[in-house]
């Protein structure tokens, strides 16, 4: 089997943002929390690689701690998406048009009148910001586009011949929906998990931007555009390069969900 | 037809009540005492109490939910902590802002869009379809305010063309207020209009490859009428579902990018109302967000009757 | 005179080869049939007339229409010639047209098209189009999903015969609808062809159906056509050796012992099955349809039975009934004495009474399970797993003519056929005393299905077996069963010893089913030596 180019520009986008991240927990070219007035608002340089802001501090340093904290936030959220998303939609699947189908996919329509944004906003203004807050807002976010998707996924596997055999060899449907069912939709739920992988990491970016997210000292793409905002006219470059490492890693996880739909898709394989 | 409507009526109207409940909750009960709270912990008892009295804060959690919902209905949103004000004014201001820049937003994301998913999807697999989709990539990557602050940097700071920011305000004429608005509107609708042609795309793909496209090609249509005539309004049924969705990312990218542009719209004093914990104004204004996604959905289901004669008439 | 002559017609995709050299002539004003199993390039031999071949494709060789090369005409010619010279219709008739559109406007379409009329004109005459097929009581303004698949199917006929073409090209029109409305399109199509002067290219796997309406007939294996003729002359004396197998298998009635007792096994009191509708309102009391209405009877031990209808006349929501899986709204099951209930509350040793195999061999198997898997799984309904199921698997597998080896291979590995007999060993290996074959063998092509009858005639005789067999094939069930019951909008209306019921129907329906179902004449068969030929 062929293995799509896009999933490999895609994971050697992600390895390399991923590696910097990790790279991050050992070593940074400098100390992420030192302040070095003199050194303030550098254009990038051979010692400062891409710069520094106006603290003084390596906007590289920052840019790799910040990784960490951005991929954080969108996999646990994607996590949370997934815990409790998937059993929802196999719960409603397998009741398809009883009440208990009827009451989930309400409630899901519900949680998607309350955009990730609104709902950082309700749990800032009564918790305080913090990096947790950005998680459960996108986490939540995230249940009901995996319920959705599980359902619809689920609900086609379930009009299928194999789901009434095992049903009249006495089979329960929690069983059923564990057993035929989630091995069936497993690729779908990974395609769908670096979509949602990289939505999180916009959506933390764009939470960190408005102060709903990681708080300072804690470095973070987000944070850091929107301190480069006020400097944006003479150091560009503190604007340019977290807003480029945003770009570069929710691409590549777009990539790599690019690849791995046609990489398991058996429907789009046999259509080459 | 009509029975369709009164059941999305019902269905809107039910989730409106829970949506406020839900809100209500977590601004109100959640936080224990809303008045206590937002003033801090040594506030002295009868000031506290006198604030109460002015915002409207007695009483048991139930009667309060009643009279904010009832407040609400009659256009009161209550005061806001911080102004003294009515919050009721305090967002209709910002609203001039808001709202204008969504819905500006909006048609330049579906403008650029569905031209853009249909060139792609006609001419797929060739360069065409290859520079279509490989834009769009790109523009699904880009934080909308990151590209807003490039767009700064490019048209404000280098070429001067306009401003950094700021909003003139409607009686300055209708103009200025667009041009002020252009630029927060293209950092907003160009990553949304990504993901729509993408949809439009797929979606007319799919469409293309039904056996009723198949039929229209014996009856003798060619390839182009057959994309115009039977695949077009098909496949807008998975774009009507994406486009109701992005009202409500819009709006949320709105009161982000607000804040890029110095605008004075909703983005501004919600977050005001964060720092200053005006759960009253917080209150009132994510209820409004919720509302406007909500019905903005009902009108998406309408739109699927009007446009699929199966949700009309079911056989 | 010849209208459309092909010569040499060869398609690839992708460098596969489709079709070879298929060469065949259709006269002004004939009836033109082409037969053969599925995949054998009849669909993609219509495409290719009609320049509609999928994307990869490649066609050679000439298609001859009016002095002109069908294959060399530029695309925005062959426009103009499809719909006004060549017309066609397929095979599903519920999604051939568009939902958002009206059946009205879609006649007119093409009419408007190729100008041949106004608008307002073109809605005047589409309103005659479908008088003239039958539809004058259905109003233009109706979408597709408001009609029946026949209506539908007229509609499709109304729309390519709109503009006269001389050749009407037909894939499998009748495929995907009931035997009494297969037998109405029929003909429409027949009275159409002697109407308009026009010819009628038919293409079909159904021997039947090509004998009562074409005058000549192509037979069409892997890509090729193997044998033409005059339907009569070939039919006859089916020259050639695929010709004589598939006349075989068509007609093929397994030799069977029998095994029917007087014990009885199954017996069905009163059923009543009623569907709740969905709610007009959300506050409106839901409607109910009655799809299985005081249904009676009684399966004998080693009896086979046959359940014979059409779609929605309830038979397969009684087969749902019957295996527990929906509950009863009046009426009681009993198998071997017990009660039959629904869901979990059924014991398992109820179940493991009974088994099932279903119609589609490619949606009856879980596609990441290894076959010992899949056929195991009735095992669950044993208190413990056996200690020498690896030998009963393999006694399975040898039951339905697979080897022990194929245990430990994937389902994707396995043909139509394969698929049905591990269906059928997944069925057997719980040793169950009923058989619920729902529509088992009718998604076979026919020397397949011929198969796979042998298999379950001697299934029966060696496991003494009981078969509930649901179809809406007469000639399963006169092959296969020996009583009938007969299904109409949920009620049994006739029933009877198999060969009583086929040659002497009682009741008006079945008579009317019998009458409607297409049958070579009974002369053709002689003069052959069917009973030697082997059925592969």
């Amino acid at each position: 089997m062929r293995v799509p180019l896009t999933l490999i520009i895609g994971a050697t986008l992600t390895g390399a943002v991923l590696l910097m991240a990790l790279i991050s927990l050992i070593w940074t070219p400098f100390p992420v929390e030192a302040l070095d007035i003199a050194q303030k608002l550098q254009p990038p340089g051979p010692v400062h690689w891409l710069g520094t802001d106006h603290f003084g501090r390596d906007v590289a340093s920052m840019l790799m701690v910040g990784a960490r904290t951005s991929i954080a936030v969108a996999l646990i959220a994607v996590g949370i998406g997934i815990a409790l998303g998937v059993p929802l939609g196999l719960w409603a699947a397998a009741n398809r048009g009883r009440w208990i189908d009827e009451v989930i996919m309400r409630g899901n329509d519900l949680v998607f009148a309350f955009p990730s944004l609104v709902i950082a906003i309700l749990i800032t203004a009564v918790f305080g910001p913090s990096a947790v807050n950005a998680i459960i807002a996108i986490g939540i976010f995230n249940v009901p586009v995996f319920a959705r998707v599980t359902r619809g996924a689920a609900l086609s596997l379930w009009t299928l011949d194999y789901i009434r055999a095992a049903q009249v060899a006495g089979k329960r449907r929690a069983r059923i929906s564990v057993e035929h069912i989630l091995p069936n939709i497993t690729n779908l739920l990974i395609v769908q998990g670096t979509i949602q992988f990289s939505l999180g990491i916009l959506a933390e970016a764009g939470l960190a931007y408005v102060g709903l997210g990681a708080q300072p000292p804690t470095p973070s793409w987000g944070r850091m555009l929107a301190d480069a905002q006020t400097m944006i006219s003479f150091a560009p470059h503190l604007a340019i390069f977290p807003g480029l490492a945003i770009v570069l890693t929710v691409l590549g996880l777009n990539l790599i969900g690019d690849g791995l739909r046609d990489l398991l898709d058996p429907r789009l394989r046999r259509g080459k | 037809m009509l029975r369709f409507i009164l059941s999305r009526l019902a269905s809107l109207g039910l989730s409106l009540i829970v949506a406020s409940l839900v809100i209500f909750t977590v601004t109100e009960v959640i936080p224990g005492d809303p008045v206590s709270y937002m003033m801090g912990l040594n506030a002295p008892p009868e000031v506290e109490a006198a604030l109460r009295t002015l915002l409207h804060l007695n009483g048991s959690a139930p009667t309060r939910y009643l009279a904010w919902v009832v407040g609400m209905l009659h256009g009161d949103f209550g005061t806001s902590y911080t102004y003294r004000v009515p919050v009721a004014g305090l967002i209709a201001a910002r609203l001039q802002v808001s709202l204008p820049l969504t819905i500006y937003a909006l048609i330049l994301s579906t403008l650029i869009a569905l031209p853009a998913g249909m060139i792609a999807a006609a001419r797929r697999g060739r360069p065409t379809d290859a520079a279509v989709m490989g834009a769009t990539q790109l523009g699904i990557a880009v934080p909308n305010f990151w590209f807003a602050m490039l767009l700064v940097l490019l048209f404000a700071v280098r070429l001067h063309w306009v401003q950094a920011g700021g909003f003139p305000g409607w009686d300055k004429g209708l103009w200025v207020n667009l041009k002020a608005l252009t630029l927060p509107a293209i950092a907003l609708a160009l990553p949304q209009a990504s993901i729509l042609a993408r949809v439009m795309r797929s979606a007319l793909i799919e469409t293309l490859g039904q056996d009723y496209i198949r039929t229209a090609r014996a009856k003798g249509l060619s390839r182009a009428q057959t994309l115009r005539r039977h695949a077009f309004r098909n496949a807008l049924i998975p774009v009507l579902t994406i486009l109701g969705l992005q009202f409500s990312f819009l709006l949320a990218g709105a009161i982000i990018i607000e804040n890029v542009f110095y605008l004075p719209g909703l983005g501004r004093l919600i977050f005001q109302g964060i720092t200053q914990r005006d759960l009253i104004v917080v209150q009132s204004v994510v209820m409004l967000l919720v509302a406007a996604v909500i019905v903005v959905n009902f009108a998406v289901d309408l739109a699927y009757a009007l446009i699929d004669p199966r949700l009309r008439r079911p056989a | 005179m010849t209208l459309l002559s092909t010569r040499d017609l060869s398609v690839s995709i992708n460098g596969t080869p489709i079709l070879d050299r298929v060469s065949f002539d259709v006269a002004e004003g004939e009836v033109f049939g082409l037969v053969g199993e599925s995949g054998s390039g009849k669909s993609m031999t219509a495409l290719a007339l009609m320049q509609l071949l999928p994307h990869g494709a490649r066609a050679t060789g000439a298609v001859q229409m009016g002095g002109r090369d069908l294959l060399a005409l530029p695309e925005r010619q062959m426009c103009a010639l499809r719909g006004r010279e060549i017309g066609m219709i397929f095979q599903e008739p519920m999604t051939a047209l568009n939902p958002v559109q009206t059946i009205g406007a879609q006649v007119a379409e093409t009419l408007v098209i190729h100008g041949a009329a106004s608008r307002s004109v073109a809605r005047a005459q589409a309103r005659h189009h479908l008088d003239r097929v039958g539809l004058a009581d259905i109003p233009l303004g109706r979408f597709p999903h408001e009609l029946s698949g026949g209506q539908r199917q007229r509609v499709c006929i109304a729309m390519a015969v709109a503009l006269r073409p001389k050749l009407l090209i037909a894939d499998e029109p009748t495929t995907a609808l009931d035997v009494t409305t297969q037998a109405q399109i029929l003909d429409l199509l027949r009275d159409l062809v002697a109407q308009e002067r026009m010819a009628l290219m038919l293409i079909t796997h159904d021997l039947a159906v090509v004998a009562g309406i074409a005058t000549h007939t192509a037979v069409m294996q892997a890509g090729r056509i193997v044998e033409a003729g005059p339907t009569e002359v070939l039919f006859r004396q089916r020259a050639h050796s695929y010709t004589r197998r598939l006349f075989a298998a068509s007609a093929h009635v397994p030799q069977r012992a029998p095994t029917a007792s007087a014990t009885p096994l199954l017996h069905v009191e009163n059923a009543t099955r009623d569907y709740q509708l969905p709610r007009a309102t959300p506050f409106a009391a839901p409607g109910h349809h009655r799809a299985v209405n005081a249904v009676s009877f009684t399966l004998n031990e080693g009896e086979s039975l046959g359940l014979v209808g059409e779609s929605g006349s309830g038979k397969s929501t009684l087969a749902r009934a019957i295996l527990g899986l929906d509950v009863l709204q009046g009426g009681t099951i009993q198998l071997g004495g017990e009660a039959v209930t629904a869901g979990h509350h059924m014991h398992a040793t109820m179940r493991a009474k009974m088994q099932v195999v279903f119609q589609d061999p490619y949606g009856s198997f879980n596609p990441r399970h290894h076959v010992a898997r899949l056929i195991a799984e009735p095992f669950h309904l044993l208190p413990k797993p056996p200690t020498d199921g690896a030998a009963r698997i393999n006694e399975a597998l040898t039951a339905v003519g697979l080897t022990p080896d194929d245990a430990n291979k994937f389902i994707h590995e396995f043909s139509g056929g394969q698929r049905q007999r591990i269906a059928i060993a997944r069925a057997l290996i719980i040793r169950p005393k009923l058989i619920v074959l729902d529509e088992a063998v009718s998604a076979l092509d026919v020397r397949v299905r011929a198969q796979i009858l042998d298999l379950l005639a001697s299934l029966q005789a060696s496991h003494g077996l009981a078969y509930l067999f649901i179809t809406h094939d007469l000639s399963v069930l006169r092959a296969i069963t020996d009583r009938v019951l007969v299904m109409r909008a949920g009620e049994i209306v006739e029933t009877g010893a198999t060969a009583q019921v086929l040659n002497a129907p009682q009741h008006p329906y079945t008579q009317s089913l019998i009458a409607a179902t297409p049958r070579i004449p009974e002369g053709w068969f002689k003069e052959t030596t069917d009973a030697a030929q082997p059925l592969v």
